[in-house]
């Protein structure tokens, strides 16, 4: 993991005292509402329904023990012994007060954490695979990239009254876990035929109320210019980006504008006209960043475990749970854990204190001090023995955290919703929860298969409806709660945007209808398809039918 | 009729202006306003801004219950998140 | 409207001196109109890459931030430093608080037209932080160098 050196450090620290002044500034009134608003946001602070609200950066969802404790700490310390983790693989308390921020923020400074540009119009907290350094099939780890733009987009003084908020994801696997191609720019790393490493760079993807998947404007960027290329996108986009009207400021509506092979040429030709020697890094600080994310030192294990096939037999419980939640690690013997937080009837992506606490310990015993958290709000410790397995599985048990639903109907997004932001027009976890509970049998969820449902509660869409299997939209009807349903949307390397199924349903109407949608899936499936398979072969009309029929 | 709400600026909690021209935790001690006094009342409450953020009307029925288009909003805003009845002002009891 | 003006590190009230303001459009337009112009107003959609015109004879260029949210001046006052050479006086107008000096100084800004009271604290505001992350158009050493730079004299 990449660790702070003194820079790091103080520049951190040096954030958390400027805000510190500002916080002053606006309690002794030198600074009216107005005024420090977007200086709060631009350091994650929103006010929200009850309280404000802190969205604490995870740099690409990696966390150390250490860290998850301190997040713990806090949490009981300013909060209410609980956290809620993103869909940007962030962090939010929900109800620190302005005083105490500040010294939140110099808590977390001391585990090297920070809540830097996780809001306002800026650069955001780049996002990564989850499975980053232990998936098989990985180019190199997307980390290490990530951590270069970390500290280019911190503080750029260029990018950080953009035209709206930017988002970059980065993934090195042909199986995209990171949403690449909803982000303003996705980034793939692959090997090309010369054997050269590089990035395919996609941008103008995004959610909201025009959702588009990204367009590749360059097949093929050498990875050492990735910071002069971003550097000529973001300038194209803060000079040319719309600033009249704040649903058409994202990049994704500049690009379609111009068209992706004009807005490409705009991009080549400022590459082309900029110095690029003081923006891309040479390699020897490559190297340096690079050093950090080397693998940990794997045991050498056989590719099976004789313990982990016993417990599955003798346990039932366990063995649908290795199933589900454990996935393949690069190293023999060893395997990627993923830590369900979407208990059935749970509030999907919160965590306790005494969850994270137990979490940082399950890690350091068995993880090598690393844990993961994922855009589906989930956790991951990527690397665990086979042969811990079983004591994995007993203690995540004991802190109810062995939820065996990874990737199935109850493993759902769901925005806070009106239970807690300010903009959403309808609450969305309790959605979640009835749809969670009517599917609570863990044996029919995985006969069901995957299946990938997200909620949002207005048209932001910070629970990616669009790009759910099942995508469920909460809207307003003149002071009632109605849900649209969207099907068809991925978010992965096949994305695709969800079509609208037809009328509004009541939030009564919203669970039934998911199940009907499931049942047809189940009578009409061929072989091992999954739910997105069957409606893509069968067509929406099938599925709307069968989810207005008789209704 | 309307009554005034915002958050208290130091720690974000809801809060109902009162009869005594002071900021209230309990929904049930908000002062009514006639509708047309609303913008008179809004705009006095706005310029303290040293104690309050984000400060705006709600509408109240006769009886001093919640009403119009944001009800469900404001309702949760009294209570606390319907999904965590331990969290917000419904955990303590009286409101 | 204090001017603040950037000499070396420090950021230092200006007495505003008379300038002869002209706007890019009218410049380009006929500028035997505007023999004694020493000021050029750039508006924040033009494109500094095609400006069509010499501006290397202005004393000042000024650019439009109208509206904190609005951002595009801070790329066209690199463009102008980096890419087309201009040395004299940038001069940013319009919603300048407190909290963005940094970043303007750090694309090339040296002249501020600061709203009254948020110009106390403003030479503050230019030293909260020791170090950048980025090259930009001060000149400041981005921290990858500083990096090498200590590695080297170790």
């Amino acid at each position: 993991m990449y660790r702070y050196d003194e820079f790091d450090a103080t520049m951190v620290a040096e954030r958390v005292e400027q805000f510190r002044g500002q916080v002053a500034r606006r309690l002794s009134g030198d600074l009216t509402e107005d005024q420090f608003k977007p200086l709060r946001l631009m350091n994650g602070l929103y006010l929200q329904l009850h309280a404000y609200m802190l969205r604490v950066a995870i740099p690409y969802g990696t966390l150390s023990s250490k860290q998850m404790r301190a997040l713990a700490e806090a949490s009981r310390k300013y909060d209410k012994g609980y956290a809620h983790f993103t869909t940007r693989q962030n962090l939010q308390y929900n109800w620190p007060a302005l005083v105490d921020v500040p010294d939140l923020l110099d808590d977390l400074a001391k585990v090297e954490m920070h809540a830097i540009q996780t809001s306002g119009n800026c650069i955001r907290n780049v996002t990564s695979d989850q499975y980053a350094g232990a998936a098989q099939g990985e180019v190199e780890d997307p980390r290490i990239w990530c951590e270069v733009i970390r500290q280019w987009s911190t503080f750029h003084p260029e990018f950080s009254y953009l035209p709206r908020k930017f988002k970059i994801a980065v993934t090195a696997c042909d199986h995209d876990r990171a949403a690449v191609k909803v982000h303003d720019i996705g980034l793939r790393l692959y090997k090309n035929d010369a054997g050269e490493t590089g990035f395919e760079v996609m941008v103008g993807g995004g959610l909201g109320r025009t959702p588009y998947i990204g367009q590749t404007i360059r097949k093929f960027l050498p990875k050492d210019h990735l910071l002069s290329y971003l550097e000529a996108i973001l300038r194209v986009y803060n000079l040319q980006g719309r600033r009249d009207n704040m649903y058409k400021a994202r990049i994704k509506i500049l690009l379609n504008a111009k068209g992706a092979d004009d807005f490409a040429s705009l991009v080549e030709k400022e590459w082309a006209a900029m110095d690029a020697k003081d923006v891309d890094l040479p390699a020897d600080e490559i190297a340096r960043i690079r050093d950090y994310f080397a693998a940990p030192e794997f045991e050498p294990l056989p590719e099976t475990s004789a313990g982990l096939d016993s417990n599955s037999t003798k346990n039932k419980a366990f063995g649908r749970w290795v199933r589900t939640n454990t996935h393949g690690h690069r190293a023999p013997g060893y395997a990627i854990v993923n830590i369900s937080l979407k208990p059935i009837g749970g509030i999907p992506g919160d965590a306790s204190d005494a969850q994270m606490d137990a979490v940082a310990d399950i890690a350091e015993q068995h993880s090598f001090d690393e844990i993961r958290v994922t855009h589906e709000q989930n956790l991951v410790l990527p690397h665990v023995k086979k042969d811990d397995l079983y004591a994995v599985y007993l203690a995540l048990e004991a802190a109810e955290l062995a939820t065996a639903n990874i990737g199935l109907v109850s493993d759902i997004i769901a925005c806070p919703g009106l239970d807690y932001c300010s903009l959403a027009n309808t609450r969305s976890i309790p959605i979640a929860q009835r749809i969670s509970e009517r599917f609570a049998d863990l044996g029919v969820q995985e006969d069901i298969g995957e299946l990938k449902i997200k909620i949002s509660g207005c048209i932001n869409a910070c629970g990616h409806h669009h790009v759910g299997h099942i995508g469920i939209l909460g809207v307003d009807k003149k002071g009632e709660e109605f849900y649209q349903i969207t099907l068809g949307g991925s978010g992965a390397e096949d994305a695709s945007i969800g079509e609208i199924a037809g009328r509004g349903l009541s939030s009564g109407e919203v669970v039934d209808a998911v199940e009907k949608l499931v049942g047809y899936y189940r009578e009409n499936r061929q072989d091992t398809e999954r739910f997105l398979d069957t409606y893509r072969r069968l067509g929406a009309e099938k599925f709307k039918e069968a989810l207005y029929a008789a209704a | 009729m309307k009554a005034v709400t915002g958050n208290r600026l130091s720690d974000g909690a809801v809060v109902y202006l009162t009869n005594e021209d002071q900021w209230t935790e309990k929904f049930a001690n908000a002062a009514r306003f006639v509708t047309e006094d609303g913008p008179d009342v809004l705009a006095a409450a706005q310029t303290r801004s040293a104690e309050i953020a984000d400060v705006y009307l709600i509408d109240i029925d006769e009886e001093g219950a919640l009403s119009g288009r944001a009800v469900v909003r404001e309702t949760i805003r009294t209570l606390g998140p319907s999904v965590r009845p331990d969290l917000g002002y419904q955990a303590g009891g009286e409101l | 409207m204090p001017l603040l003006k950037l000499i070396g590190d420090r950021l230092l009230p200006a007495i505003e001196e008379a300038k002869n303001e002209v706007s890019l459009e009218d410049w380009r337009a006929n500028r035997i109109a505007h023999p004694d112009a020493t000021a050029l107003v750039i508006p924040n959609d033009a494109d500094i890459d095609d400006l069509r015109c010499d501006v290397s004879g202005f004393s000042a260029i000024i650019l439009e931030f109208p509206a904190f949210k609005d951002g595009r001046a801070y790329s066209q006052a690199r463009l102008l430093r980096e890419r087309i050479g201009y040395t004299g006086e940038i001069r940013a107008r319009g919603d300048v608080l407190r909290d963005q000096l940094l970043y303007m100084v750090r694309c090339g800004v040296n002249g501020f037209e600061i709203a009254g009271a948020a110009s106390d604290g403003a030479e503050t505001a230019l030293q909260e932080f020791s170090f950048a992350y980025q090259a930009s158009s001060d000149g400041a050493t981005p921290v990858w160098k500083r990096r090498r730079n200590r590695a080297a004299a170790a």
